[in-house]
């Protein structure tokens, strides 16, 4: 059969490459043009070569801030996705419950970034938030703009507040695509609770839990807004996640080039882990 | 292995049923022989699968009595009941192998290691799944998972009863018949209740020594195939079973006589019944009735050729009357008259037989 080779379609194709072009390619070339040259007033560049990544790759302030990223991030997933998956399990599959549980699990995910991060700034005030006061109250010494502790605990708190919620309507969706008679054939089979989560549910919810993953991933690894406005990298640079240093260095200090040359590795480093998340929970699928 | 009785049994949806149209399952006397193969058959939503749930335990009836053998189990879980039951779409456990699913139902009960073994591998063996025992049971075809559903309904040797629920409903339609041939030989190799649910007609006929007709959520009649055919006690069962189902024209009995369309009919025996002034049907399968020299005039609208034999339309006033004529037997074109065997005709009175 011969194909039909038609030119027009690039004219549909067009509006949308142009789109990404402007918010996604040309941004990321000025941050490649950047990381290679160092960058004088008025517009004046040289030529730098990989130094800057060589700098970035050796520092020890990069490295620091690396693995704060990474064990927040691995916190929040060993938080998030459990909870997540417990609620989605323990939630109504019917009745008028069932949106009323929607309706308060999507809340959090409805709140602009900035105002989550201001919420629990004021909310864990040792002086007058609820959360700060309450925990003096009952004995506990805490005070999240001196404490690292108390910051992390505080961060992982909020990010856990925010964003479990998306784990579990994912996984609530999955789980409602299961047919009945799964769960019907289970019983007949005499399977305990455990072995329908193990044998139908969680085989099941195999893709959800990959997306829900891979999403919280990313968005944490990410986190920059709720963390600046709630510690803003603080107490020191105890909560400094990579996001909020590259900010410091990209506009703190001004120094053009070694923070393109961090964007491209932070850019990388999320790439590479991502990939690398995907095709272990996909290969665990052919064995 | 048991002996299933149903006693008033009834079932509604709703928490408090008012009107007839409340209970998806209208009053229910059954009992149903250890051993023995029966067929729930009706259109969707007449109640078949409702009364599959109820045997099975996976609903609670509203009201009744459900015994296997002497044992009341109207309250009894599924799991208490012993039962097994095969589902419309195969249910598979996807991460496990043919092997662990057979297993599955044995493994959940504690069944000792070596007679899993060989339970497994006697069910395999019937279903000619025992090349594929190490495979992963979600590589497979419909049909092979329809297969290993069924096998984990057979592999525990102490189940009371087996139901299948409209099973072949997703098999491709070469496969149904390996399928079904399987299960009917699966039924006499080990001789268990069975509950067969279905809409086609075939499956039923072919499957069980029984079957019970059911619409709208009411048994319509329980009996053999042949009984079905021969004598269905209702219009709708002769008009659902048989293809084309059975003709089912007006009548008034004048003198002791059936009349049809203003002609008596002669041999119709209507004994002591008189007529009450009640809607009154006669019903005959077009397999009885023949063209013939006299009796009813009929003009041949549609011939429809079905291989061994042809499926006659023929008219009379307003009147279709179908008709099977065997292959090689000449259509008169003109003048044509039919008449229907006697004693495989009969009357209904709204709807019920009543000779």
């Amino acid at each position: 059969m011969n194909k039909v080779v038609n030119q027009r379609a690039w004219i549909f194709v067009l509006p949308v490459v142009l789109l990404v072009a402007f918010n996604a390619i040309i941004p990321l070339m000025t941050v490649v043009n950047f990381s290679v040259q160092e960058t004088f007033g008025d517009n004046v560049f040289s030529w730098a070569g990989l130094t800057w990544f060589e700098q970035v790759l050796h520092s020890e302030r990069f490295h620091a801030a690396l693995l704060r990223q990474l064990m927040f991030t691995a916190i929040i997933l060993v938080i998030e996705i459990p909870l997540g998956l417990v609620i989605a399990l323990n939630m109504p599959r019917k009745g008028p419950w069932v949106s009323v549980c929607l309706v308060l699990m999507a809340l959090p995910l409805l709140i602009p970034w900035n105002v989550v991060g201001a919420m629990w700034n004021i909310f864990a005030l040792p002086d007058i938030g609820l959360l700060g006061r309450g925990l003096n109250w009952i004995g506990f010494e805490y005070n999240y703009t001196r404490q690292p502790f108390a910051a992390w605990f505080t961060m992982v708190l909020m990010d856990v507040w925010h964003w479990t919620s998306l784990v579990v309507l994912l996984c609530y969706a999955g789980l409602m695509s299961i047919p009945d008679a799964y769960y019907q054939a289970a019983k007949v089979d005499g399977a305990r609770r455990w072995a329908v989560f193990r044998h139908i549910q969680l085989p099941k919810l195999k893709y959800v839990l990959t997306i829900a993953i891979l999403l919280r991933f990313m968005d944490s690894f990410m986190i920059y807004t709720e963390a600046i406005v709630l510690t803003g990298g603080g107490p020191g640079n105890a909560t400094t996640f990579l996001s909020i240093d590259l900010q410091k260095i990209a506009l703190g200090q001004f120094d053009l080039g070694p923070a393109g040359a961090m964007s491209i590795v932070y850019f990388l480093i999320i790439l590479l882990l991502s990939w690398l998340f995907y095709t272990l929970m996909m290969r665990s699928e052919e064995k | 292995m048991a002996r299933v009785t149903l006693q008033a049994l009834r079932h509604s949806y709703y928490p408090k049923p008012q009107s007839d149209a409340d209970w998806a399952l209208k009053r229910i006397d059954l009992e149903w022989r250890d051993g023995g193969a029966y067929a729930l058959l009706g259109p969707s939503g007449c109640g078949k699968t409702t009364l599959l749930n109820l045997i099975s335990g996976l609903l609670q009836p509203t009201e009744g009595r459900l015994l296997f053998d002497d044992r009341d189990v109207t309250k009894a879980s599924p799991e208490q009941r012993n039962i097994a039951q095969v589902f419309q779409f195969p249910v598979i456990y996807d991460t496990m192998t043919v092997y662990d699913n057979l297993a599955f139902p044995l493994r959940n009960r504690r069944v000792a290691r070596a007679e899993i073994d060989r339970r497994v591998r006697e069910i395999a063996a019937m279903l000619d799944l025992d090349h594929m025992l190490t495979k992963r049971a979600s590589g497979l075809t419909a049909d092979g998972k329809q297969k290993i559903s069924l096998g984990r309904g057979l592999v525990r040797s102490d189940v009371n009863v087996v139901m299948f629920d409209e099973p072949l409903t997703v098999i491709d339609p070469h496969l149904k018949w390996v399928l079904r041939s399987k299960l009917k030989e699966l039924h006499y190799r080990i001789n268990r209740t069975m509950i067969y649910v279905t809409h086609d007609q075939t499956e039923a006929l072919t499957f069980a020594d029984q079957v019970v007709v059911m619409k709208d959520g009411a048994v319509m009649q329980v009996g053999t195939p042949v009984e079905l055919f021969e004598r269905p006690r209702h219009t709708f069962v002769g008009h659902f079973i048989g293809s084309p189902g059975m003709n089912v024209l007006p009548c008034e009995i004048r003198n002791g006589k059936v009349v049809f369309a203003g002609l008596a009919l002669d041999g119709l025996k209507v004994g002591s019944y008189r007529d009450e002034g009640k809607r009154l049907e006669l019903g005959v399968r077009p397999e009885f009735v023949h063209f013939a020299p006299a009796g009813i005039p009929v003009q041949v609208v549609k011939v429809a050729d079905a291989g061994r034999h042809r499926i006659v339309e023929a008219r009379h006033a307003t009147h279709v009357i179908k008709l099977l004529v065997p292959e090689g037997e000449a259509i008169p074109a003109e003048g044509a008259y039919v008449r229907f065997e006697p004693d495989r005709t009969q009357v209904y009175q709204d709807g019920w037989m009543v000779t």
